[in-house]
């Protein structure tokens, strides 16, 4: 049989991101579509954190519904060995990890999750639609993160400032996402 | 124009304003504040409904939330018809148009009244005795005439153009009530700064307070007071205040749903206004002031138009300045019905007598109704009402009997006391207890961080509800976490009080066997209906509920419950708590199907997935189908193809050359960690420890049972990981199969399971062109045979992105599996596709697919298994691991049923006429001359035409099917039988070289 082809590499395949773009305006919440970012699901035992930590240099939170964020870099707490890490920074987390020798797991999720933002003095009711989550600022201050509901679908959700929200959801469910945040941004300001 | 029974200068609203309003046809005005009902009484209208079961005319018996009879159609459009509303809290807008229902011409002659007069054939436990026989009379009499008869309104026939939304919401204090007792509870609360909820079913807040003209707070009118508190609370940024909204269901751990009715009432709803709104509410304390409801007598004809709750008249006068008749009788057994005779009176209204039940009752009240020149009876019984679509007179007798007198009136006003409103209380699982002294259920052991004040309580009087509520809403915001308490107490200056009353049935309310003295007033359910359940064996209260169908309305028995408790009890001489109460459910009131389902309609009634490539094959003509929550493209029809063309057309293409599949939706896991390959090993019935990095293998997972659960190709990409597919419908419950297993039965193996399924967009390249279409894109694969063999995986690029490459094969042909992260997934289609294009390859959908795994015996989990299904069964025993010790399902698989001979296993089947195609889940006999029913020996779970073997295929399940090989059996249809030969599952490439081809 024919032996392997070797030829130049052709440009570069396009990144056609979920809904890339999309924005909608209500009175009272903005939303936006979040550019592309890299991610990865961390598993790992307790005695792996500090190892994990200093390769990813933030330090892994082991508090439920917290995050901690340093550098573009965000850990989300998701279970007692479970984060959820996101980078804006054009880092590898990946490659961070697979540095590391502890006893760990790291998945790129880069492309699974679509994340859009929800902003504005109606952002925590607009989410407050279809996540039965406490989102007063009491319960649910800022850099809080936790794996919840919206309608239907699974989102992970992290507070990044007193009025705003990044919603990560599964591609696919990404329509979704934004359909039903559009449409209860239109009554959480009433 | 003033309406004639509106007096200048009375109630609160402000007369001037008009809206104009029709009910059946006929226009009124009303004035902006009014109810449907109040500005129908302004009007001198009472008669505005037909009763259930007999078609007796009704009128308006409250003033609010329990109404049994004042049910209307209200009408805005074609499409907002809604049937079955309360004309007692139907607010009134200028433009309404409301009608009544269940009558037959018209309200005032109904044919279906003839029920009235032929009412002994429809007793208590009618239908029970009736429905029974013959079995015919179901389809033409009772269904059909029976049940049209008896019956509310008609639901409207178009969809629901309205929007209804939904919000969760957290509390420190949730306050269900907004009268007296629960504003003060919510300022006691509120002034502590912790998060307070007030709610109430009115639009105006204040309770009882709307109709006490009696009392005083804090130096004001008591409804003012009300008034200016709740504009405070709605000032605090800790307090939402909720009115037109019911608490209609209080479930475990303080979750409350509420429904707010957000644009019922406005003349022009529209825009982004929904018309309701559904509140989910979690509270660490919820104090309960939902009141008291006034009782009835129960006597003859008492649901005659004209007949209602003293509280009712009195709310109708002092809240709306409409007066419910010129000349009103009053009957009651309790002394609030004197204050609303006495309020009528001064507003100039007639009141030919007070008929008191009791003997000598003394108080305040009743010394003024005297000085007032009130004709003022005690211990005398109305026996009946006079009058047929509106009540003329009443009866009067000495309740122990004697000389009759009739009194001419145009109402009566009638109260028998007050029931406390414990419903939501037993809705969160709390017990009542009976009250001997007042005859009452109040709460009792509660099972929630709840708390009941005021007249739900028992509670009686202005100031000692006003005392309980304020430190109950201290305490519960204290409970909640409260440090501060500061604010003070509501002064009561003045107030009414009264408490007692009766219950059942009063002496005129029978034993006569023809009277109609009505107990529940929206079922028809009347006093001898109860007393004859109990003599028909019905001991229970929980029988005498359902055979005589007290309380079941959709009022909820709110005004009967107890009538008929203490009638039931008294005709089983036994005392009441022993009779016991009927469990409260939710709703308290009917809530639409909207509200409940909010923003789930239309695109948001269920997520639709799209995969990366979904829109290529979209504009390529795609059609799609629906599996699971996915869109898959099922084929792609060139111009002028039917289905069938299409489909015989990639699949010849895809044999002959090649052909390009959309498989992004497949489930995909990532297994990882040291134990990974242990874990695989319990998971799955195949080998994997020796299973080397770079390799894959087809795996099958079992349930305990034995039974086939999902199957896929895995790669191990590395010692300690694993790239797992699993079925497209499979995925989720495989993920949670497999996590289920991981933490509670094999807690000790250090790995971890990721989802990966959106991570990766796939794209199968199958074909004996699939390399040449392939490689050119390709960096740092070699993808020759040698280094590339049939099942492996490696790890490179393709375009210039990261790829995991399968070489596998669903189509029996050479193959590729080409996973990209999913971004990508669409650009890198496209290069295979132009790439595909030199070689002319087609793309395929899920239809093709199909027909190409059945050619070569593939199975579909789910299709061709169906949860009764072994590895054996399925021809599948080289995918079980011989030399394993354990695995999920190794015992089941063991079991002697699941080893005896004769069960059904997965064969194939050829029709004796090669273009006949079978239909799926047709039964297979043995010998089609045996008698019907006849002997089924399995079925047919997948059939094609294969246009590449030129006939008709088929996998069929079949009793001992493989030693059937050769054998013919028959599949019975309907328009004739169809012969069959058993045979293997392969049709095309048996010795499957095309692998390599």
């Amino acid at each position: 049989m024919a032996k392997a082809i070797k030829i130049a590499a052709p440009a570069p395949a396009e990144r056609r991101a979920a809904l890339a773009g999309q924005e909608l305006s209500a009175a009272g919440v903005t939303l936006a579509v979040l550019p592309p970012a890299e991610r990865i699901s961390l598993r790992a035992p307790d005695a792996s954190i500090a190892a994990l930590s200093k390769a990813l240099g933030v330090t892994l939170p082991r508090k439920p519904k917290t995050s901690a964020s340093r550098a573009g870099r965000t850990a989300l707490w998701l279970g007692p060995d479970e984060w959820l890490v996101i980078d804006e920074a054009e880092k590898d987390p990946l490659a961070d990890c697979a540095k590391v020798t502890v006893l760990h797991s790291a998945v790129g999720i880069s492309h699974r999750n679509v994340a859009i933002s929800v902003t504005g003095p109606a952002a925590a009711t607009t989410i407050n639609s279809g996540c039965p989550q406490d989102l007063s600022l009491g319960a649910f201050p800022v850099g809080a993160a936790s794996r919840t509901i919206l309608g239907k679908v699974e989102i992970v959700l992290l507070r990044t400032a007193a009025d705003t929200f990044r919603v990560e959801c599964w591609r696919s469910f990404s329509d979704y996402v934004f359909t039903f945040l559009s449409e209860a941004a239109g009554d959480a300001a009433a | 124009m003033i309406a004639a029974f509106r007096i200048p200068g009375a109630g609160r609203l402000k007369q001037a304003e008009t809206a104009r309003f029709s009910f059946d046809g006929q226009s009124y005005s009303g004035v902006e504040g009014d109810t449907l009902a109040s500005a129908l009484l302004a009007n001198g209208v009472h008669l505005v409904g037909r009763s259930f079961k007999y078609h007796r005319p009704r009128g308006f018996l409250s003033a609010g939330a329990e109404e049994p009879n004042a049910l209307v159609e209200i009408k805005r459009d074609a499409a907002r018809k809604t049937p079955n509303v309360r004309a007692t809290v139907q607010e009134l807008y200028d433009g309404l148009t409301a009608q009544s229902q269940n009558r037959w011409p018209s309200l005032s002659f109904d044919v279906g009244a003839v029920n009235d007069i032929a009412s002994p054939l429809f007793s208590a436990g009618f239908y029970y005795k009736t429905f029974m026989w013959p079995k015919a009379a179901w389809k033409n009499f009772y269904e059909p005439k029976i049940r049209a008869a008896a019956g509310l309104g008609v639901a409207p026939d178009q969809p629901d153009p309205d929007h209804y939304s939904a919000r969760f919401a957290h509390c420190d204090v949730l306050v269900l009530g907004g009268g007296a007792a629960g504003i003060a509870a919510a300022l006691a609360a509120a002034e502590t700064g912790v998060r307070v909820i007030l709610a109430d079913e009115q639009a105006d807040f204040g309770g009882s307070l709307r109709f006490e003209s009696g009392a005083q707070i804090e130096g004001q009118d008591g409804f003012a007071w009300a008034q200016a508190a709740v504009a405070k609370l709605r000032d605090m940024d800790n307090v939402r205040v909720l009115s037109r909204t019911t608490a209609f269901g209080y479930y475990a751990q303080n979750f409350v749903g509420l429904v707010e009715r957000v644009s019922d009432h406005l003349r022009n709803p529209g825009g982004e206004l929904p018309r309701e709104r559904l509140w989910q509410v979690r509270a660490k304390r919820v104090v309960l002031a939902t009141g008291a409801i006034e009782r009835h007598m129960v006597f003859a004809d008492n649901d005659r138009p004209g007949i209602m709750l003293a509280s009712a008249a009195r709310t109708y006068l002092n809240h709306y300045g409409v007066a419910v008749g010129r000349n009103v009788g009053v009957y009651t057994a309790n002394d609030s019905a004197y204050a609303a005779a006495i309020d009528l009176k001064k507003a100039g209204v007639d009141v030919a007598a007070i008929i008191d039940l009791r003997d000598n009752p003394t108080g305040p009240v009743i010394d003024e109704a005297r000085a007032l020149g009130i004709e003022v009876n005690f211990g005398r019984a109305a026996i009946r009402a006079g009058g047929k679509l509106r009540v003329s007179s009443m009866t009067v007798q000495p309740k122990n009997g004697g000389g009759e007198r009739t009194i001419p009136v145009d109402a009566i006003l009638m109260s028998a006391g007050w029931t406390p409103s414990v419903h939501l209380f037993s809705q969160s699982r709390g017990k009542v207890a009976f009250n001997d002294e007042t005859k009452r259920f109040v709460p009792g052991t509660y099972a929630q961080d709840c708390v009941s004040v005021g007249a739900c309580n028992g509670t009686d009087g202005l100031s000692a509800t006003i005392d309980e509520a304020y430190a109950a809403g201290a305490k519960a915001a204290k409970d909640a976490g409260a440090s501060v308490v500061k604010g003070t107490k509501p002064k009561v200056d003045a107030s009414e009080s009264w408490s007692r009353g009766m219950l059942g049935a009063a002496p005129g309310a029978g034993p006569d066997t023809t009277v109609k003295a009505f107990v529940d007033f929206q079922n028809d359910v009347t006093a001898k209906d109860i007393r004859q359940a109990v003599h028909e064996g019905m001991h229970s209260i929980e029988h005498v509920k359902r055979f005589t169908t007290n309380g079941m309305a959709t009022d909820q028995g709110k005004t009967s419950n107890m009538h008929g408790l203490a009638i039931a009890a008294e005709t089983l001489g036994k005392p009441i708590p022993q009779v016991g109460l009927t469990t409260f459910r939710a709703p308290y009131t009917p809530v639409t199907f909207g509200s409940i389902i909010g923003h789930a309609r239309g695109p948001l009634f269920d997520p639709t997935r799209k995969t990366a490539i979904h829109p290529w094959a979209e504009a390529q003509g795609a059609v799609f189908e629906d599996v699971g929550q996915w869109k898959r493209a099922w084929y792609f029809p060139k111009a002028g193809e039917d289905m069938h063309a299409a489909v015989d057309r990639e699949c010849v293409t895809v044999r002959k050359t090649a052909g390009l599949f959309d498989a992004s939706t497949l489930g995909k896991i990532e297994v990882v960690g040291p134990d990974a390959a242990k874990f695989m090993e319990l998971l799955y019935t195949n080998p994997w420890e020796k299973l080397e990095p770079g390799r894959c293998r087809y795996g099958i997972m079992l349930r305990e049972d034995g039974f086939i659960y999902d199957d896929g190709v895995v790669g191990r990409l590395a010692p300690d990981r694993f790239h797992v597919t699993t079925t497209t419908g499979g995925a989720p419950r495989v993920m949670n199969h497999m996590e289920d297993y991981l933490q509670t039965e094999f807690p000790h193996l250090n790995v971890w399971l990721t989802s990966i399924t959106e991570q990766w967009a796939v794209i199968a390249v199958q074909g004996p062109k699939s390399r040449d279409i392939i490689a050119p894109l390709v960096e740092g694969i070699d993808m020759s045979d040698e280094a590339l063999p049939h099942m492996s995986v490696r790890e490179g690029r393709i375009c210039g992105v990261p790829t995991r490459l399968f070489r596998m094969s669903f189509t029996g042909e050479r193959g590729f599996e080409v996973n990209v992260p999913a971004d990508y997934g669409q650009a890198v289609w496209e290069a295979l596709w132009a790439e595909g294009q030199k070689h002319g390859a087609c793309a395929y959908g899920t239809e093709t697919m199909h027909v190409l795994r059945a050619e070569k015996g593939y199975i579909i989990v789910g299709q061709d298994t169906d949860g009764t299904v072994t590895p054996n069964d399925a021809g599948l025993d080289w995918a079980v691991g011989k030399k394993k010790t354990d695995f999920v399902g190794i015992r089941g698989m063991a079991r002697p049923d699941l080893v005896a001979k004769g069960r059904k296993q997965l064969v194939g089947l050829k029709t004796k006429d090669p273009k006949v195609v079978l239909e799926e889940g047709a039964q297979i006999v043995e010998d089609p001359k045996q008698a019907i029913p006849m002997k089924m020996i399995g079925h047919v779970t997948s059939s094609y035409w294969s246009e590449n073997c030129g006939r008709s295929i088929a996998l069929a399940l079949v009793a001992g099917g493989r030693d059937r090989m050769g054998e013919t059996l028959y599949v019975p249809m309907p328009d004739g039988t169809i012969e069959v030969e058993v045979t293997g599952m392969v049709f095309f490439d048996e010795k499957g070289e095309r692998l390599n081809g």
